[in-house]
C-alpha cells in the first residue's frame, strides 16, 4: 500500500505538469491577431460601465459636491458608473489588458500601445453625435488613429505645469531650471512625476540648454541623448523628496511643506489652493510636456453600449466644459467654450490655439523608429525608458 | 502510534491520502503550480511595444538582473532594511514580552496581550498613512523634536525602517511571549540556585530558550519587509525597494518582474530551511 | 528569578513606552477623524463631527465591509477544513515527506505577498480565463484561503501535540471507529484551538491588501481595497479614518475572547 501514497504523489506531479503545459501553451489574450471591430449601431444599454480614468475626469460629487457629472449620466442612461482611478499611463495599459474594463481615458503614451496590442477597438464616430463638434486639430491624429480609423474620442488636452510654494520659493520661478540645475536650493523638497515618461521632461530641458545634443523631439532620443537625460535626472534625484503619481499625496506633501516645487497638473494646484496652502502653478518659458487624452473603448468591453453613451456624454458641450474647468485643461468640444462658467476659460487654456500647443509636447510612446524623422539612427523605445527610469530612481 | 480500527495498514494509508489529499492538492495546484509558472516565465520576454508576453525561451532577463548594478543596489538595500527591521523589532520585543510574561502580575497578562494584539486589526494602510502624517514636515514628530533642536527623519529610508518595525512588532512579540510564558519557573530557579546572577541567567538560560521564537518572528519580519512596496511608497520618499521594482515591472514586463521575484523567493526559502533546523517553524 | 526593583521598573517603563508608541498613530487616526482639516494639518485647526456623519451614510464603506466579511468567512471556512485535515494527517500518520508538508504550508505566508499575488494572478488568468471564470470574490477567497491554511494548521497541530495520546487509544480500545474517536474525543479537545486559528485566519484575510489587489476584479472591493482607493481621494480620506477608528474599537472584543480561549495553545502569530 505504499503504492497508494506514491501513486498519490505521481498524480499530483502529473497535474502539476498538466498545469505547466496548459500555461505554456495557452494563448495570452490581447494580440491574438483577431482585429476588434467597431459596432455598426448601438443596442440597449447594459446597466453598468467600468471606466479607467485620470483623477478628476469622472467626478461623482464625492470630492466636491459641485463637481458631479456621473450621477446625471447614470440618471439619463441608466448605466451605473464604476470608476477606477489610475495614476500613470502604465497603470492604465495594464488595467486595460485585464479585459475587465470598458473604456479608458488614455493619454498619447498609452493609446498607440493599446491599439497595437489589440486591447482597444476602433470607434465608430457616427455613433457619437458630439464628435462632429470636436476641434478638427484633435481628429485623426497619429496618436488616436490608425489607417484613417479613429480609435477613440478626444477628451481634452493640457500641459504639465511647475507648481511651487509661494512662501518658500522666492523669487517666483519661470523656468524648469528650478527643478534641474538649481534644484539643490531646495534639497529634499523637490518632487517629480513617477513615470518613465518624465524622461521627456528632462529631454525637453536639454533641448533648450544643451542644443549640441541635437534633441528635436523629447520622445525621439537615441542612446546618447537618453544617457544625457538620465544623467540630468540622477543629479536631480539628490534633491528629490519624493516622486508622485497619486495626486492626493502631492496635495498633502505641498500642504505640509514636504515638497515645495515640482511638476503638477492644474487640478492638483487648484485642490491644493483649496486646502489653504499657498501654491501657484506656472508654465515655464521652455514649454512643457503635456497630454492629449482620448477616450478609448476596450476590444473586450462587456458593456459597449453604455461605453458609447459615456463617450458621447463626456464630450457633450456642458459636460466637457465642466471637466475642463474642474481639471484645468482645454476642452475638446468647440461648443464647450460657451458653456464654461468662466467665459475666459478657453482663452486661458488656449483651447483653439494650435500654435501654443506646438510648444507643448504631448505624451507619446517612444519607439525605435525615431519620431523626429531621423533615419540614420535608432531611437530608444519605452522598454529602455523603463529600465532607465529604474536606474534613475536607484 | 499506529492507527487502529478500520482495515489495518491499508485503511490507514487510505485515510492518510483522504486527509492529506485535498490540502496538498490545493497547495500544489493553486499555489506552488502558479509560483513555478511565474518563475518559469522569467525566461520569456515581452514585446516592447504592446507589452504582450512572448513565449520564446531566453535568459535575457536573468542576465540583466545579474549584471545591472541598480538591481544589486536595490536588492542590497532591501536586505539591509529587512535586517534592520528585524533587529529593531527583536530589541523592542524582548523586554516587552519579558515584562508581559514574567514581570507583570497574572491579572495584567491578558489585558496586556489584548493591548498588543488589537492594533493588528487597525488597517495596515491606515497605520502607514498615520505615520506619513506624523513624519510630515509640519507634523507631530517635527513639532515634538523642535524644542530639542532636532529634526525628524522626514520621508526616506529611516522612516521606512521605523514604520516597518512598528507594523511588524506584534508579530515578533507574540512568539517571544509564548516562549517566555512556557519557560518553567523551575529552570530559572535552578539557574539562580547554581549561582548565576540575573544577567547570566538571561544570557545563558532565557535567550537560548527564546531563540526559536525570535527566529520564527524574524521569518515574518524578513518576508514582510522583503516584499513590501506600499509602505515604501507612503513614507519612503524616493526610496526604491525590491517590492517597488517588482510592482513597477509587473504591469508591463511580467517576465522581468518574475526574474526580480526570484530574489526574495530564493532568499526566504533558504532562510526558512536554515531556521527549520533551529525549530523555528514549530514556534510559529 | 529574582529581578531587582529597578530592573522591574525599567522593564515596566519600557513596556509602557512601547505600548504608547504602538497606540500613538492610532490615537492620531482617531483625532484626525474629527479634524476639520481635510488634509490632516497639524495641529488640528478645528473639530467636526461631519466625517462621522458622512461615514454612517457611506454606501461604499458598507459594501466593502460586507465583501470583506464574506471573503473572510469563506476563506476561514476553507482554511479550517484543509488545515485540520493536514494537521491531523501529519500528527497521526508517519509518512515520507512529513516534515516537508509543514514547510510547504508555510510558504504562502512566508513568501512576499507581491510574489504570491502576481503568481496567482497569472495562474487565474491562464487557467480560469478560458473556463469563463473571471476575477471576483471566488479568486479573492482562493488567494486568502491559501495563506490562511497554515494558520489553522499550526494551531491545530500544536494542540494535537498536547492532547494525551492515551485518550485516543482508550477510545479505540473501547471499540470506537476512527471517525467516532475524532468526533467525540479529539474534536472537543481541539475546539478552542480551532476557534483561535479561525479568528487569526479571519484577521489575516480581513486586513490583507497585497494579494487581494492582484486577485480581485473591478467589481470586488474588500475593505482594505476600499481604504486604499479612498485614502487617495481628498474628500474621502477623513471618512477612512473614521472607519479605521471604528474597526479598532470593535475588534477589542473578539481579540479578548480569542485570547481567553487560546490561553493554553501555542501562542505566536499562528
Amino acid at each position: 500500500m505504499r503504492k497508494r501514497t506514491t501513486s498519490a504523489w505521481r498524480s499530483a506531479a502529473a497535474l502539476c505538469a498538466l498545469l505547466l503545459t496548459a500555461a505554456g501553451c495557452g494563448s495570452d489574450g490581447g494580440g491574438d491577431g483577431k482585429a476588434a471591430q467597431a459596432p455598426d449601431k448601438l443596442g440597449r444599454t447594459e446597466g453598468e460601465v467600468n471606466i479607467i480614468a485620470w483623477a478628476g475626469y469622472a467626478e461623482d460629487g464625492s470630492n466636491d459636491p459641485k463637481a458631479d457629472w456621473v450621477h446625471p449620466f447614470e440618471k439619463k442612461t441608466g448605466c451605473k458608473v464604476n470608476t477606477k482611478t489610475a495614476g500613470t499611463s502604465d497603470e492604465m495599459v495594464s488595467l486595460m489588458k485585464t479585459g475587465q474594463y470598458d473604456t479608458v481615458s488614455a493619454s498619447g503614451d498609452a493609446t498607440l500601445r493599446l491599439i497595437a496590442s489589440g486591447d482597444a477597438a476602433p470607434v465608430n464616430t457616427k455613433l457619437v453625435p458630439n464628435y462632429r463638434d470636436i476641434f478638427p486639430a484633435l481628429k485623426q491624429q497619429p496618436f488616436n488613429s490608425k489607417d484613417g480609423r479613429m480609435y477613440g474620442i478626444p477628451h481634452g488636452r493640457g500641459a504639465n505645469l511647475l507648481m511651487y510654494r509661494t512662501d518658500k520659493v522666492k523669487p517666483a520661478p519661470d523656468s524648469w531650471r528650478a527643478v534641474f540645475d538649481a534644484a539643490a536650493a531646495h534639497n529634499g523638497h523637490v518632487t517629480a512625476y513617477d513615470s518613465p515618461i518624465y524622461l521627456a521632461d528632462a529631454a525637453l530641458y536639454l533641448m533648450r540648454v544643451k542644443p549640441s545634443l541635437g534633441i528635436k523631439n523629447p520622445y525621439a532620443l537615441d542612446q546618447k541623448q537618453l544617457d544625457a537625460a538620465v544623467i540630468l535626472l540622477k543629479k536631480q534625484h539628490k534633491a528629490i523628496g519624493e516622486y508622485w503619481s497619486d495626486y492626493q499625496k502631492e496635495i498633502t506633501a505641498f500642504k505640509g511643506g514636504d515638497s515645495v516645487i515640482g511638476t503638477t497638473w492644474q487640478v492638483i494646484a487648484n485642490l491644493t489652493q483649496a486646502e489653504k496652502a499657498p501654491v501657484k502653478a506656472v508654465l515655464p518659458k521652455e514649454g512643457a510636456t503635456g497630454w492629449s487624452d482620448t477616450w478609448m473603448v476596450s476590444a473586450k468591453a462587456e458593456h459597449p453600449n453604455c461605453a458609447y453613451q459615456w463617450l458621447d456624454w463626456i464630450v457633450s458641450p456642458k459636460v466637457n466644459a465642466q471637466v475642463a474647468e474642474y481639471f484645468g485643461e482645454a476642452p475638446a468640444n468647440r461648443k464647450a467654450c460657451a458653456e464654461t462658467s468662466d467665459p475666459n476659460h478657453c482663452a486661458v487654456f488656449h483651447a483653439d490655439d494650435e500654435k501654443y500647443f506646438q510648444r507643448v509636447h504631448f505624451w507619446t510612446t517612444p519607439i525605435k523608429q525615431c519620431l523626429d524623422g531621423r533615419k540614420n539612427t535608432t531611437c530608444t523605445d519605452y522598454a529602455q525608458w523603463t529600465r532607465a527610469w529604474t536606474e534613475v530612481k536607484g | 502510534m499506529s492507527s487502529r480500527g478500520g482495515t489495518g495498514a491499508g485503511g490507514a494509508r487510505l485515510r492518510l491520502a483522504a486527509l492529506l489529499g485535498p490540502p496538498l492538492l490545493w497547495l500544489t495546484l493553486a499555489y506552488l503550480g502558479s509560483l513555478a509558472v511565474l518563475l518559469l516565465s522569467a525566461f520569456w520576454t515581452t514585446d516592447s511595444f504592446t507589452s504582450d508576453v512572448v513565449r520564446t525561451w531566453n535568459t535575457d532577463n536573468v542576465h540583466e538582473l545579474l549584471t545591472t548594478p541598480v538591481y544589486r543596489t536595490i536588492a542590497l538595500r532591501t536586505l539591509t532594511i529587512a535586517a534592520a527591521v528585524t533587529v529593531l523589532d527583536a530589541l523592542l520585543a524582548l523586554p516587552m514580552a519579558f515584562c508581559m510574561a514574567r514581570v507583570a502580575g497574572p491579572r495584567w497578562r491578558r489585558p496586556l496581550l489584548v493591548a498588543v494584539l488589537t492594533p493588528l486589526w487597525a488597517s495596515y494602510l491606515v497605520k502607514a498613512y498615520a505615520w506619513r502624517v506624523m513624519l510630515s514636515e509640519d507634523g507631530v514628530v517635527n513639532s515634538a523634536l523642535a524644542p530639542l533642536g532636532l529634526h525628524g527623519p522626514g520621508y526616506g529610508t529611516t522612516a521606512v525602517v521605523l514604520v516597518l518595525a512598528y507594523l511588524w512588532l506584534p508579530y515578533m512579540i507574540l512568539p517571544v511571549y509564548a516562549a517566555l510564558e512556557r519557560l518553567p519557573e523551575r529552570t530559572l530557579e535552578a539557574s539562580a540556585d547554581l549561582g548565576a546572577g540575573t544577567w547570566r541567567t538571561l544570557r545563558s538560560v532565557v535567550l537560548p530558550a527564546v531563540r526559536p521564537a525570535l527566529l520564527a518572528g524574524s521569518v515574518f519580519t524578513f518576508s514582510l519587509s522583503l516584499g513590501d512596496y506600499i509602505t515604501v511608497q507612503i513614507v519612503g520618499g524616493k526610496t526604491q525597494l525590491l517590492g517597488n521594482a517588482i510592482a513597477s515591472q509587473v504591469t508591463l514586463d511580467l517576465p522581468m518582474a518574475a526574474a526580480l521575484s526570484a530574489v526574495p523567493v530564493v532568499f526566504i526559502v533558504c532562510y526558512l530551511a536554515a531556521v527549520r533546523r533551529a525549530g523555528a517553524l514549530d514556534s510559529l | 528569578m529574582r529581578l531587582s526593583r529597578t530592573a522591574r521598573i525599567v522593564l515596566g517603563c519600557v513596556t509602557a513606552a512601547g505600548l504608547a508608541v504602538v497606540y500613538a498613530p492610532l490615537l492620531l487616526v482617531l483625532l484626525n477623524s474629527f479634524n476639520a482639516d481635510r488634509s490632516f494639518g497639524w495641529p488640528p485647526g478645528g473639530f467636526t463631527g461631519q466625517w462621522w456623519r458622512a461615514a454612517l451614510h457611506n454606501h461604499g464603506a458598507r459594501d466593502a465591509l460586507l465583501t470583506s466579511l464574506k471573503a473572510g468567512l469563506a476563506a476561514t471556512g476553507i482554511a479550517l477544513c484543509l488545515g485540520t485535515m493536514a494537521a491531523y494527517a501529519v500528527h497521526r500518520h508517519r509518512f515520507f515527506g512529513r516534515r516537508t508538508v509543514s514547510f510547504l504550508l508555510v510558504l504562502p505566508i512566508a513568501l512576499p505577498g507581491i510574489v504570491s499575488g502576481i503568481a496567482l494572478n497569472a495562474a487565474f488568468r491562464t487557467v480560469l480565463g478560458p473556463l469563463g471564470i473571471g476575477f471576483g470574490l471566488f479568486t479573492v477567497v482562493v488567494g486568502h484561503a491559501t495563506f490562511c491554511v497554515v494558520v489553522v494548521f499550526n494551531n491545530v497541530a500544536a494542540r494535537l501535540r498536547r492532547i494525551a495520546p492515551s485518550l485516543a487509544e482508550a477510545s479505540a480500545d473501547l471499540g470506537a471507529r476512527p471517525w467516532q474517536t475524532f468526533r467525540h474525543v479529539t474534536f472537543p479537545a481541539m475546539r478552542s484551538a480551532l476557534f483561535a486559528g479561525a479568528l487569526l485566519a479571519f484577521a489575516l484575510s480581513f486586513d490583507e491588501i497585497v494579494v487581494t489587489t492582484f486577485t480581485a476584479g473591478p467589481g470586488t472591493r474588500t475593505l482594505p481595497l476600499w481604504i486604499y482607493e479612498n485614502l487617495a481621494r481628498p474628500h474621502q480620506a477623513p471618512v477612512v479614518n473614521v472607519v479605521a477608528a471604528l474597526l479598532v474599537a470593535l475588534s477589542v472584543v473578539p481579540v479578548a475572547i480569542a485570547q481567553r480561549l487560546s490561553s493554553d495553545t501555542a501562542g505566536g502569530r499562528l
